[in-house]
């Protein structure tokens, strides 16, 4: 019987999607948001209607973030929120089924709990892959060796303004999906780059791995808008506030998910 | 006549941006273009001898440098050792920020930047960088902790005086690292149009090199001076470190003089776990750009920090100043609130000088020194910046 390894499981998620002709949702989740204790529902709820299921690290210092993200993962350190806790909750739902779970963290919370043994715990908690949005792809020799050992993807970020030499190299990544952030700034703005057709044209050309979009997806339309370049799409803000005024997030979830094109 | 940067892109980091181990570029995607630009249009600019000439010119005219080596004859008496001040609290805005601001806000210019963004924690950085900005005739919005705005007011009324956009940070700690994290956000919305003119020598490569060369000639000026006036090197070099950018700037001229030992001063506050002591009290890891000391709990969060001076405030310092104490030839100490107070009101006593009370950590580990293995020895105190701006503080603190 052959083995399937972690990031097959991203694999399949992209090509579940595709097979029933619809960009892979990917929401983003963050750990111990709303309050610990109504987490773990939260993300069964997601990752059940999800195929690929990005969890947050809450960070001090998350520059790469807007003030509801920034916001809500001052809550949940307030309320302890750590790898260790998140570790527990995954370990907890390791028998149900459902979407791949990717975990997002900047990098300091992870060199805090050492690099190599937090990426063997990660793979131990079911953890496919890995985004440090803190991490550019320049300074991720380490990191990447650890992903590599454990089997798990470490997923790499473009932006509208990174070069074509650049693109070129971090296109060249043989695991898990490429991050094409939708926009300049920071996590939870209002639009999408102006340019984006052309921009994620250009991801394209520089890859063979799917490509996910996020950063300021809000609605069905720009969700209808970024399939026609990308195998998926992550919502995050939208849904951490939608949680907040409470939302159901399967439901909004859906809404965001266009129709299945056959 | 000028000195400054006979010396320039002596030891730069490596390739990667590293001190050592310390250093690189820990930024989001969308910042590391920006970050390659500005490297690149460093690495022209600071040998180019017309850049050279305008910062220069700026820093003589407009800077009033070079500043003032003054013996402090009576400190010397009292603390049983030879004591010098180097006076950047003569420089114009009242502290060494501006050696960086102007030369940061030309290459702003000559990048053919349309608006500036800069953190302030006291208010020294802030104010530099808007009156270079008003010098040089750029927009400028600076971000800063509504803590420290408060505690820092007549500093926000000189920035807008000067023409620059305060934003209160309420967000985290309200000091400068919640400023730090929101002026990276600012330049993330538009890297290519923003320049971040960073206030101390932290932050991702290129920025603690570029800040620790605008900020040498400080050292340059030091050393020249007291050979002039002592004839001899100092035995010892001291200086405040916050994020670091006066200590690095003293510390470099005298790196290969290897009779001089560096020692840094940090914030003690009020006693462990209420200071603001990265190399102290800290530990190797990555905030701001950068892999450095930080001062964190056991899950990589980083903590919250106390010092009585808004500029010594930040759980971080440059990654220069990490290399420099892993490689042992700077040392780093603490001095507390109440001590960097004290040592402020006798020198204001004794020497007629009101140092900042960022300074006065310096003095008061050069006085500590002093009555160490420093006794009548020569120690060149750097004088960061003037204490005009903590007369509330000093107030508040011990009812002056």
């Amino acid at each position: 019987m052959k083995t399937r390894t972690r990031t097959d499981e991203l694999q399949r998620a992209f090509e579940r999607a595709r097979s029933e002709g619809r960009p892979a949702c990917m929401p983003f989740v963050l750990a111990g948001h709303p309050g610990k204790a109504r987490f773990p529902d939260v993300l069964g709820q997601v990752a059940a209607v999800a195929d690929v299921v990005e969890i947050g690290l809450p960070f001090s210092d998350p520059v790469a973030d807007g003030p509801a993200l920034a916001r809500a993962a001052r809550a949940a350190l307030a309320e302890g929120v750590s790898l260790n806790w998140l570790l527990e909750v995954l370990h907890a739902r390791a028998h149900e089924a459902g979407a791949a779970l990717v975990l997002m963290s900047y990098l300091n919370p992870l060199l805090a709990h050492g690099l190599d043994t937090a990426v063997r715990d990660l793979a131990e908690a079911g953890v496919a892959g890995l985004i440090v949005p803190d991490v550019p792809f320049e300074e991720s020799g380490e990191l990447a060796v650890c992903c590599a050992r454990q089997d798990l993807a470490l997923i790499p970020l473009v932006s509208p303004l990174t070069s074509a030499p650049r693109l070129a190299r971090i296109g060249a990544t043989e695991r898990g999906f490429l991050y094409a952030v939708s926009r300049t700034g920071i996590t939870g703005g209002q639009t999408l780059a102006t340019d984006l057709d052309d921009y994620l044209t250009r991801v394209r050309a520089a890859t063979k791995l799917p490509i996910a979009c996020g950063f300021g997806i809000r609605s069905r339309a720009q969700v209808e808008r970024i399939r026609l370049h990308a195998d998926g799409f992550v919502v995050g803000t939208a849904l951490i506030e939608a949680i907040e005024r409470g939302d159901d997030p399967a439901r909004f979830l859906s809404e965001l998910r266009p129709e299945t094109r056959s | 006549m000028i000195r400054a940067h006979t010396e320039l892109l002596l030891s730069p980091p490596d390739a990667n941006g590293r001190f050592g181990s310390f250093g690189g570029r820990f930024v989001p995607e969308v910042l590391f273009e920006a970050l390659l630009g500005l490297e690149e249009a460093v690495r022209i600019a600071l040998p180019d001898p017309g850049f050279r000439a305008s910062y220069a010119q700026e820093l003589t005219s407009f800077v009033g440098r070079p500043t003032a080596l003054t013996h402090a004859r009576q400190l010397s008496e009292a603390w049983g050792a030879e004591i010098w001040l180097k006076r950047e609290d003569l420089a114009h805005t009242g502290a060494h920020k501006i050696n960086n601001a102007v030369g940061q806000a030309l290459l702003a210019r000559r990048m053919g930047k349309t608006r500036v963004v800069a953190e302030t924690g006291a208010g020294q950085h802030g104010v530099a960088t808007a009156a270079a900005c008003a010098r040089i005739g750029l927009p400028c919005r600076v971000y800063m902790g509504a803590i420290d705005a408060a505690r820092q007011s007549v500093n926000v009324q000189r920035m807008e005086l000067f023409g620059a956009e305060v934003v209160c940070v309420h967000d985290g700690d309200a000091t400068l690292r919640a400023a730090i994290d929101e002026a990276l956000r600012a330049w993330a919305e538009e890297p290519s149009e923003t320049f971040y003119l960073i206030g101390s020598a932290v932050g991702p490569h290129p920025y603690p090199w570029l800040v620790r060369e605008l900020q040498s000639v400080i050292g340059h000026e030091a050393r020249a001076a007291l050979l002039a006036q002592a004839g001899a090197l100092p035995d010892v070099a001291v200086a405040c470190v916050g994020g670091g950018s006066n200590a690095i700037g003293l510390f470099h001229a005298f790196r290969d003089d290897a009779s001089v030992d560096l020692v840094g001063v940090e914030a003690g506050g009020r006693g462990p776990g209420r200071d603001a002591a990265s190399i102290g009290s800290g530990s190797p890891g990555v905030l701001h750009g950068a892999y450095s000391f930080l001062l964190q709990d056991n899950s990589g969060q980083v903590r919250e920090t106390h010092s009585v001076s808004a500029g010594l405030d930040y759980p971080g310092v440059g990654p220069e100043h990490a290399a420099l104490a892993a490689s042992g030839r700077a040392s780093y100490v603490s001095a507390t609130d109440e001590e960097a107070i004290a040592a402020l009101r006798e020198c204001a006593r004794l020497e007629g000088i009101l140092p900042a009370l960022e300074s006065s950590h310096a003095l008061a580990g050069a006085r500590r020194l002093a009555h160490g293995n420093f006794r009548g020895k020569r120690i060149l105190v750097n004088c960061s910046g003037r204490g005009d701006k903590d007369l509330d503080i000093l107030r508040t603190e011990c009812g002056a």
